[in-house]
């Protein structure tokens, strides 16, 4: 072996170069303080100057994109709600507390092969009854085939969104409980469709919330 | 639709590429201390911030010198997040009590400190129901930014190691962690979270807002400081959320576009450090092909996740239902995105996962795995993936030398039997402690207590999941686990101090070995580390030691759930 295996023989040809001089001992206050400084810097110095920038800039946002009717809170344009009347879209099924809890976001973690996710227990119904449902609620034929969003919870629990081909199953029911033409329902679901973001990016879908304070405010 | 998420893959990856070059010109700029375009700016405040530290910038420090400062960053980072967890209710501001459900002991308390400063941010906890909003700032967001900078600084040293001759030192840490966070986070991190909010992720200290709903039912919706951990959790590849559904939740990722953009915030700095390493090391092309291997290892497990998550589920032929696996999933990503995501947070120790992993198929859940358990070797997290790819090819690079009978070289350094003793003691440790750990999981009832949700073979890779993750130091979770347990808590907080510190005190003395040593001239008998056959053979050997390591373990996992249904 000729060249220099050991760290000793390595050491020893660099004895005249002056780059390796940091000491274990010089290295305390630089940790001590790192750590405290640079939190600060990080954790105060910098949430405070985005704060300072992003909410002037962009208040609706920062405040939570909250929507108001008659000076009442509705809920947030961003997080799905519960709907149960027959005149509004239905939101996807939701595993977050209750459903739509927006103080505890989650999935419901069942494996695709989970007995319980299809067939469902006492306490929770499976896809089978979910489609089930929907085909009832909707006047849908039995075999009818079901959008599986409409029968599947999100993984946030707060999913604002569903597909435009669920949206589109539900627009009869709606104009009939609302008493106005499909055409009507279908034009207004038309305009609060939003395709790919940038034409490119993720899917096209339908804000629930938003569809369904267009439709109170519809004539 | 379906060409749409081809063509979001593309260009994902073209942009990745695109940005590898100048970008990784940049970090070899801020690694080797030299002028950046935005230095009028920020070197006053670094030359303020060394002087204030004590920090003698001209002093390097020997990799012994190097990995003891690191530790001894990271065990005051632990400390001081272990405290503000533990004494957060004696923080003011929101959120009001009644909502913090989940109570913070100690082992919770303890596991989060490490989670969080080893940049693996798991997570056995909901943030919603968990923490106070100044200890997610002070706290966490701070550790985003710190355990990111510190595993960038470790890159910048590994890849001096191999840059340099006849050197005894590798950088100082002090040094490479101020300018990680000056020239790299900061910046970015600033101008990301704008576009965050924008988007419409929140920030602000408001109570949790009650809304009255269309029907009139009462809807309390968490708020909180969202924008200000969104974009660095990505960024410094940590991955941890503010909210238990961590991505998926609407208010951490409104948008396909802040999904898109999150994933580019992960992707392109560890990509860009191969093109750094290249640089420094004077062999561009090295650099490029290490890119590619990761790159068609990334198609690879891309292809195989969309087929499993984007065709119609098997289990429910017969119900009349169409579309895509969307259990778990959210519509404004579908599963492209959420393919997508899968693939980049579990390739990059990032973890911040949009859609519920364990509600995935099978193959879509072995293919996050098994790239977490190959060792973040695709692009991999920030500064760590450099010695996560570079510890495998220069395991195939013994390999080949073992073949042809000459002592292996790379890059014009000697692998001789030291250096050899340091790479096998790193590729042994991973596998040694997953399975460990996980077998120690699936024999005891502790450890069997945390299969609440699934059960079988979905149970133990739950687990499998958990400590593979953990090692890889990625965080992210098939959430049916409840790991929320003393037992959990105590063997995952192992498994991230070895995926961290195990490792990184494994691959910083190896690149002091490689800095003392100088360089080979390349002869005849030199496996050229610049060309398409090297590239195969790193990827062999990615895939032979994986396999030999762990596919016994994902056998009885995804891969019997596979077969089985």
């Amino acid at each position: 072996m000729t060249h220099p295996d050991e760290p000793a023989e390595a050491t020893a040809q660099l004895a005249s170069r002056p780059a390796c001089s940091a000491k274990l001992g010089d290295q305390i206050r630089p940790a001590v303080l790192s750590v405290l400084l640079l939190t600060l810097l990080t954790g105060c110095a910098f949430p405070l100057l985005l704060t300072a920038i992003g909410r002037p800039l962009f208040p609706r946002q920062a405040n939570g994109s909250l929507l108001t009717r008659a000076g009442v809170v509705v809920g947030s344009q961003l997080i799905g709600q519960e709907f149960s009347l027959m005149k509004y879209f239905q939101s996807r099924p939701s595993a977050a507390g209750n459903g739509y809890d927006a103080t505890s976001s989650g999935g419901t973690n069942f494996g695709p092969n989970n007995p319980k996710l299809v067939n469902g227990a006492a306490d929770f119904p499976g896809i089978r009854q979910l489609a089930e449902q929907y085909r009832q609620r909707n006047g849908l034929a039995p075999h009818t085939p079901v959008p599986i969003d409409a029968v599947t919870r999100s993984a946030s629990g707060l999913d604002p969104d569903i597909t435009p081909a669920n949206a589109a199953l539900q627009i009869p029911r709606v104009a009939r409980a609302r008493g106005v033409s499909e055409e009507a329902i279908r034009r207004l679901v038309a305009n609060y469709t939003k395709g790919p973001q940038f034409g490119f990016l993720g899917n096209p879908r339908v804000a629930v919330l938003d569809l369904n304070l267009a439709l109170d405010r519809f004539r | 639709m379906t060409a749409m998420r081809w063509i979001e893959y593309v260009v994902f990856l073209a942009i990745v590429v695109a940005l590898a070059h100048p970008v990784g010109l940049y970090l070899a700029r801020v690694c080797q201390r030299q002028r950046t375009f935005i230095a009028p700016l920020l070197r006053p405040v670094e030359s303020l911030l060394y002087r204030m530290l004590g920090v003698r910038a001209e002093q390097e420090m020997s990799p012994g010198l190097y990995t003891i400062c690191f530790l001894l960053f990271g065990a005051g980072c632990a400390l001081v997040l272990f405290l503000v967890l533990m004494f957060q209710r004696w923080l003011p501001g929101g959120p009001a009590n009644a909502y913090l459900i989940t109570p913070m002991t100690t082992d919770l308390a303890a596991n989060t400190a490490v989670s969080f400063t080893t940049t693996t941010t798991w997570q056995a906890y909901a943030g919603e129901q968990t923490l106070r909003y100044l200890a997610q700032v002070i706290g966490l967001v701070a550790q985003n930014f710190l355990a990111g900078a510190a595993g960038l600084a470790l890159g910048f040293a590994f890849i001096r190691g191999l840059a340099r001759e006849r050197s005894a030192t590798i950088g100082n840490f002090w040094v490479d962690l101020v300018r990680s966070l000056l020239y790299v986070l900061l910046p970015l991190t600033l101008i990301g979270s704008l576009i965050l909010i924008w988007q419409g992720v929140p920030l602000n200290m408001a109570p949790y807002t009650l809304a009255h709903t269309l029907e009139g039912h009462p809807q309390t919706i968490a708020q909180g400081p969202v924008a200000a951990l969104e974009f660095i959790k990505n960024l410094g590849t940590n991955g941890g959320g503010f909210f238990n559904a961590n991505g998926a939740h609407p208010y951490a990722n409104p948008t396909p576009f802040t999904n898109f953009l999150g994933m580019l915030a992960i992707a392109v700095l560890p990509a860009s450090l191969m093109i750094t390493f290249g640089h420094m090391t004077g062999k561009p092309r090295a650099g490029w092909i290490l890119l590619t291997v990761m790159l068609a290892l990334f198609m690879i497990g891309l292809v195989v996740c969309d087929w499993a998550e984007t065709a119609s589920p098997p289990q429910l032929a017969g119900l009349h239902i169409t579309g895509p696996n969307m259990e778990g999933k959210e519509v404004r990503f579908g599963a492209g995105e959420s393919v997508l995501t899968a693939i980049v947070t579990s390739n990059t120790s990032t973890g911040s996962y949009n859609a519920m992993h364990d509600s995935f198929q099978p193959m879509g859940v072995l293919i996050p795995l098994v790239f977490m358990l190959l060792g973040e070797v695709v692009f991999g997290g920030l500064g760590a993936g450099v010695y996560s790819i570079v510890m495998i090819a220069l395991v195939g690079v013994f390999l080949g030398g073992l073949m042809v009978g000459r002592t292996p070289d790379y890059l014009g350094k000697k692998i001789g039997a030291g250096e050899t003793r340091w790479i096998a003691l790193y590729a042994v440790l991973t596998p040694m402690v997953v399975l460990l750990l996980s077998a120690i999981a699936v024999a005891t009832n502790a450890g069997l207590a945390g299969l609440g949700t699934n059960s079988g073979p979905r149970g133990f890779t739950e687990i499998l999941y958990a400590y593979a993750s953990c090692m890889a130091n990625n965080g992210q979770t098939m959430a049916g686990l409840n790991a929320n347990s003393v037992f959990y808590n105590v063997s995952t907080t192992i498994a991230m101090l070895a995926g961290r510190y195990g490792l990184a005190a494994l691959a910083l003395p190896l690149a002091g070995r490689f800095a003392a040593q100088p360089r080979l001239p390349d002869t005849v008998g030199t496996l050229p580390s610049d060309t398409p056959t090297f590239g195969a053979m790193v990827f062999g050997t990615i895939l032979l030691v994986g396999a030999l390591c762990f596919f016994p373990a994902l056998a009885l996992g995804p891969i019997v759930e596979f077969f089985q249904h």
